[in-house]
């Protein structure tokens, strides 16, 4: 089985970010930069099944400027063999991105496609989801267990009620929940292996899709700030609070 | 201008974020809803009551995001908008839906502000994105807790398609997670513990709290991994989104993602040991001390206040 995993560089999620001030989006020069967190579970997937000898070859893409060249280096020291850097400065919206996606399938031909299932910046959980409509692959989305069963997949979903067990015939879509396993951080050999391992550079444009956005954004904004609150001194305060509370509330 | 809404249930049973939803798609016009279930009997009929709904449509077929899709896709092209609740479900077919329609959908609306400008949180509720959609079509999910629900007092027609669906991923097993607490995205008072409660069984004095409250009880991501709450507990980025009147917060810290779950309570109250925790630094009442002290003595003290709801 061959395995390409979809991988995204964002602010660290660590960090706490900051809107600028004249609403075009968020500081992000100067921030540190990492992969998705969900992105790392999905290469530890990956790489889990090629150690256990049910994947050949674990395939690294991810779209965006050269400094994403970081997190196909991190994924391949986790274990990948080898990596495809789709470069572009610009924002892409998702449906362009699994657009880039599927082109790659295309060429790469996978049997199963790995992706986190949200990137923690624009929280949108969509890559996924599109790449299997637009390469007619069944998916199995938010997995926090993935059983090789021949030629299918048994996937174990975290879902709103609690989990379900789907069935998915291979080619299949996948995308990764924080709960599928414990990413590991690469030692220091391999992350200095990583370097030798064969890393293509395709500009974004050589695909063939229109890369131009469809929304338009008007701004970005801060939340509301919330108004700092006070301290209680006993149980009976909190109690008379809540109590307080309760009472006004609406009947629904 | 019509909207096409995916109903949302669970168990045979309509769920209550659904009055939510149909209140929001109602901003952009009239609202036909369509349920895709395999007994889908109890569901429409109570769909149909949802006051602004015109017309109930059935696809009777199995539950995965395909079959849910392909439904929705034969439908589509009537509609302006075709539309879901942020939830599991709709989070899994709104953009497999919208990448067959090539059109780019606009997730997790929490503000309509027009007939096709929206916003939408990012960075983990840390930002607000505000966006304008030219697109003919829309392909929206709402977060249901951001909306007030639909009034009830309709008897909307209720029509069965006959529709053939196909999926290839097969369902094969639900688990879920037998409690009576009420539904966690739509409560009106939420309890939530943090790693801090120790244990499942400590989980169980946070459940008896919020069975004096009529509360729903979540909990933090650090609190599920370690296996003292279920998955479907779990409140944040990555988990349930809620907007209660109350939120009491039980032994929590107020990580960034946590706090992305929380941001539509109207109020927080916290109990922690640690007056520098970032969620007591937002909260509107708190109480610096042990939870194992506090929380049976809080019990004890609300009974007294004799608040039954
Ligand atoms: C006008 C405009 C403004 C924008 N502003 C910003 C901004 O301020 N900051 C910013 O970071 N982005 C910005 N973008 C970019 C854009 O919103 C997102 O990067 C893009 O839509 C992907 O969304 P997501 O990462 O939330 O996808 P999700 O669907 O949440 O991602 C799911 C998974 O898909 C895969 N995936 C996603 N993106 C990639 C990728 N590039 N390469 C490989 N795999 C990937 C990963 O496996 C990921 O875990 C902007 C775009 C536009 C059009
Ligand atoms: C990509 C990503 C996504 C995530 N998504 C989520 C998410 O959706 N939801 C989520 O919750 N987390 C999420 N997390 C995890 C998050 O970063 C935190 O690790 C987590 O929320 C911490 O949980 P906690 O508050 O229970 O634990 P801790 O941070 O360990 O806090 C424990 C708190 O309990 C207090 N305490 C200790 N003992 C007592 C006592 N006896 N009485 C009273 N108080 C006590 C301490 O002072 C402390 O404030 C995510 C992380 C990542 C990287």
């Amino acid at each position: 089985m061959k395995i390409l995993v979809a991988v995204k560089r964002v602010v660290d999620h660590n960090v706490r970010i900051r809107v600028r001030p004249d609403g075009t989006g968020v500081e992000t020069t100067g921030v540190r930069m990492s992969m998705n967190p969900f992105c790392k579970h999905a290469v530890e997937a990956a790489v889990q099944l090629a150690e256990k000898g049910q994947a050949s070859e674990v395939v690294i893409v991810s779209i965006g400027p050269k400094q994403s060249n970081d997190v196909i280096l991190t994924a391949l020291a986790m274990g990948a063999h080898r990596g495809i850097l789709v470069e572009t400065d610009a924002a892409l919206e998702t449906l362009t991105i699994a657009k880039l996606l599927a082109k790659v399938t295309e060429e790469e031909q996978p049997d199963l496609i790995l992706l986190g299932k949200q990137a923690v910046d624009d929280d949108s959980n969509h890559v996924g989801q599109m790449l299997a409509a637009l390469t007619n692959r069944p998916q199995a989305t938010f997995a926090s267990e993935i059983l090789v069963k021949g030629s299918e997949l048994e996937v174990t979903r975290e879902v709103d009620y609690g989990r379900e067990t789907v069935a998915v015939p291979l080619p299949a879509v996948v995308t990764a929940d924080l709960r599928l396993n414990t990413p590991r951080n690469a030692a220091l050999p391999m992350v200095m292996k990583a370097r030798s391992k064969p890393l293509a550079v395709r500009p974004a444009t050589e695909f063939g899709i229109d890369l131009a956005p469809r929304l338009v954004v008007e701004k970005i904004s801060p939340p509301a700030e919330r108004v700092a609150g006070k301290t209680v001194g006993s149980v009976a305060d909190l109690a008379a609070a809540i109590a307080a509370e309760v009472n006004e509330m609406e009947a629904l | 201008m019509s909207v096409l809404l995916l109903a949302d249930h669970d168990k045979g049973e309509l769920s209550p974020a659904t009055a939510r939803l149909v209140a929001a798609a109602s901003q952009l016009g009239p609202v036909d809803l369509l349920v895709v279930a395999e007994n889908p009997d109890n569901i429409a009929a109570a769909a149909a009551q949802i006051a602004g709904v015109r017309i109930v449509q059935v696809v009777k077929a199995a539950e995965t995001a395909e079959s849910i899709t392909n439904s929705l896709e034969s439908l589509a092209q009537r509609y302006q908008s075709v539309s879901a609740s942020a939830s599991s479900v709709g989070k899994d077919v709104i953009p497999r839906l919208a990448a067959k329609l090539d059109i780019q959908p606009v997730t997790d609306v929490v503000e309509i502000l027009g007939p096709n400008r929206f916003t939408r949180p990012i960075y983990a509720g840390n930002a607000l994105e505000t966006l304008t959609d030219p697109q003919p079509k829309h392909l929206l999910t709402f977060r249901a807790s951001a909306f007030r629900p639909a009034a009830s007092g309709n008897a909307a027609p209720v029509e069965n398609l006959d529709l053939s669906v196909n999926s290839a991923a097969r369902f094969l097993a639900a688990h879920r997670t037998e409690s009576d607490t009420p539904d966690l995205a739509t409560a009106q008072i939420v309890i939530g513990g943090g790693v801090s409660v120790g244990s499942a069984e400590g989980f169980q004095l946070i459940e008896k709290l919020g069975k004096t409250l009529g509360a729903a009880v979540g909990a933090t991501r650090a609190a599920v991994d370690a296996g003292y709450a279920p998955n479907d507990w779990q409140i944040g980025q990555t988990g349930k989104i809620i907007a209660p009147d109350l939120y009491i917060a039980i032994g929590i810290s107020g990580a960034l993602q946590h706090l992305a779950g929380i941001q539509g309570a109207k109020k927080i109250f916290a109990i922690n040991t640690d007056a520098e925790a970032p969620l007591v630094k937002i909260a509107d009442v708190a109480l610096i001390g042990d939870l194992f002290e506090i929380v049976p003595q809080l019990i004890a003290e609300l009974e007294k206040h004799g608040l039954k709801r």
